[in-house]
């Protein structure tokens, strides 16, 4: 699953200030999550702002387990609907990590008959021939 | 709580509707002067005395175009609004607080021949929106082809298809009604007779779960609404459709069609939270509603939506929609008579109008006793919505 096609780049993140921690960790084949050490809450997507006690200065990136489970996931089927880099069909996944928030990302390894909510999933990374280095989910013993 | 007082303080009394079509052949400029021009005269309202205008964000010329092209010379009051038909708002805000007098909200899209790009072209949306707050958040999903609103929907028709058990068969009772609904509408131009639900089993998956029969197809359209006070309406030509409430909703967690991150992610909160507002201000319930356009945009938000606005409970909204019968019209809650975006394109004012036509009950497929409609918006979030009513 998610075959990439040579020579059309997957969409580049658009870093920020916000966000930079996240992706600096992936190309370092880590997944961190945003966390509030007030309130020890993970918070996902990263954002300015911890949203239970609005703190701007206790937010910080801890590592993941890297461990989840599928939580929902889509099938892109059609050419008409659908990233030109990845050979079709591809999957998306939405995983509910162990620490609790929710990640999407492409599969690896998994059939598309594997594919069901509740799977027990951990990340894998790779560095593709563009330069980008992306998180990829694979099947785990639960 | 927002305040009452907004209740029963504006109407719906003109509404103009520029023929839709996948080639319109006309620039949006010239479609959104006609639509209002049009909306002028169904009401019976001099163009001179229009005196607002609000406009969708993304859909059409802004009233300083409209304005010139129209030979408008002063507007008391003038906005946009982002999402769906919440721009509508506006104009009753500006109404109700006597900002302006007979207020146009308008809506111009060519969404197949005009400038908007297609949904699936992010890198061309990237290109213009680069530093875009929404293109940030979205490169959560982006990277990984995780693009289109059918693609985000899916995520989300996914789960609730494991929490629901909702199946196939259920959820295409709204294409099969929309596509009867819209055989009977001459404006509606994307079904010329009605589907079957193995037409709709056989559509193809477009973002497994959602078939191409679930998405409501792009068109070019242009629409625009005048509303004025109640006591003025009386004065007009047609009869008014009173806007009994008018609400929006958010909720926490919310991003545009990607809420993946709140504990639920099938509910639709937006919509639940605009429905007790519209409900509340209103003194009725689910109950009082005699048909609904809902947003319809991707079929799965119709069963969704049926619950978060009470018409069933949470879970029974496939149930509730099997087989069609209860949301045809002579039905429990007849959904959508024009044959919806489903029918008629991805064209959120086409539920206003529909809803007044209901009112007034000159409807392409009427409902008997409808003198109480909601109309709602915006089931990706943030929603909004309102009531109208017979005077």
């Amino acid at each position: 699953m998610a075959e990439l096609i040579q020579g059309i780049p997957i969409m580049r993140p658009y870093m920020d200030q916000d966000n930079q921690g996240y992706w600096d960790a992936i190309k370092n084949h880590k997944l961190v999550l945003q966390h509030c050490s007030k309130c020890d809450r993970f918070i996902h997507p990263p954002r300015p702002m911890c949203p239970s006690c609005r703190s701007q200065d206790t937010l910080e990136w801890k590592e993941s387990s890297g461990k989840g489970i599928i939580y929902s996931f889509i099938m892109f089927t059609s050419p008409k609907m659908a990233y030109p880099a990845f050979e079709l069909p591809y999957a998306v996944v939405l995983v509910e990590m162990e620490e609790g928030p929710r990640i999407s990302a492409n599969t690896h390894e998994i059939e598309p008959d594997e594919l069901q909510i509740g799977l027990p999933v951990e990340a894998t990374f790779a560095d593709l021939p563009d330069g980008q280095t992306v998180l990829w989910f694979k099947k785990r013993e639960a | 709580m927002a305040i009452e007082s907004i209740k029963d303080r504006a109407a719906i009394v003109g509404i103009g509707v520029v023929d839709f079509s996948t080639d319109i052949g006309r620039t949006e400029w010239y479609t959104a002067c006609q639509a209002i021009k049009l909306a002028a005269e169904d009401a019976g309202v001099d163009i001179d005395d229009i005196d607002g205008m609000v406009k969708s964000v993304d859909d059409g010329p802004d009233p300083t175009y409209t304005g010139k092209g129209l030979g408008i010379d002063n507007l008391l009051y003038h906005s946009e609004n982002h999402w769906g038909t919440s721009a509508m708002m506006n104009a009753v805000h500006a109404v109700a607080g006597g900002l302006c007098n007979y207020c146009v909200y308008y809506q111009t899209a060519h969404r197949v021949s005009g400038p908007e790009k297609c949904i699936s072209d992010f890198l061309v949306a990237r290109e213009f929106r680069e530093d875009s707050l929404d293109m940030v958040r979205y490169d959560f999903f982006s990277p990984f082809g995780l693009i289109g609103e059918p693609g985000y929907v899916a995520m989300m028709y996914r789960r609730y298809m494991h929490e629901t058990g909702i199946k196939p068969q259920q959820l295409g009772s709204v294409p099969v009604v929309a596509s009867e609904n819209a055989s009977k509408n001459p404006n509606a131009i994307f079904f010329d007779k009605p589907i079957t639900i193995d037409d709709y089993l056989q559509s193809k998956l477009i973002a497994d779960p959602i078939r191409e029969l679930d998405c409501a197809p792009k068109v070019d359209g242009s629409i625009a609404i005048v509303i004025t006070t109640p006591e003025k309406a009386r004065a007009l030509k047609q009869k008014p459709a009173i806007i009994t409430s008018v609400a929006s909703g958010m909720a926490l967690e919310g991003q545009l069609y990607t809420s993946y991150t709140r504990d639920v992610i099938t509910d639709l909160p937006e919509m639940e939270n605009m429905a007790k507002e519209l409900y509340r201000i209103a003194g009725i319930g689910p109950e009082d509603i005699k048909a609904a356009m809902l947003d319809d945009t991707f079929a799965p938000y119709v069963p969704m939506q049926l619950e978060a606005l009470g018409f069933c409970s949470q879970g029974e909204g496939a149930a509730f929609i099997e087989g069609g019968d209860s949301i045809r019209v002579g039905g429990q809650l007849p959904i959508n008579p024009d044959g919806g975006s489903i029918g008629q394109g991805r064209f959120v004012t086409t539920r206003i109008v529909e809803g007044v036509r209901q009112i007034r009950g000159t409807s392409t497929n009427q409902v008997a006793n409808a003198d109480t409609v909601l109309v709602a918006s915006g089931a990706g979030g943030p929603a909004d919505g309102m009531i109208l009513r017979k005077e």
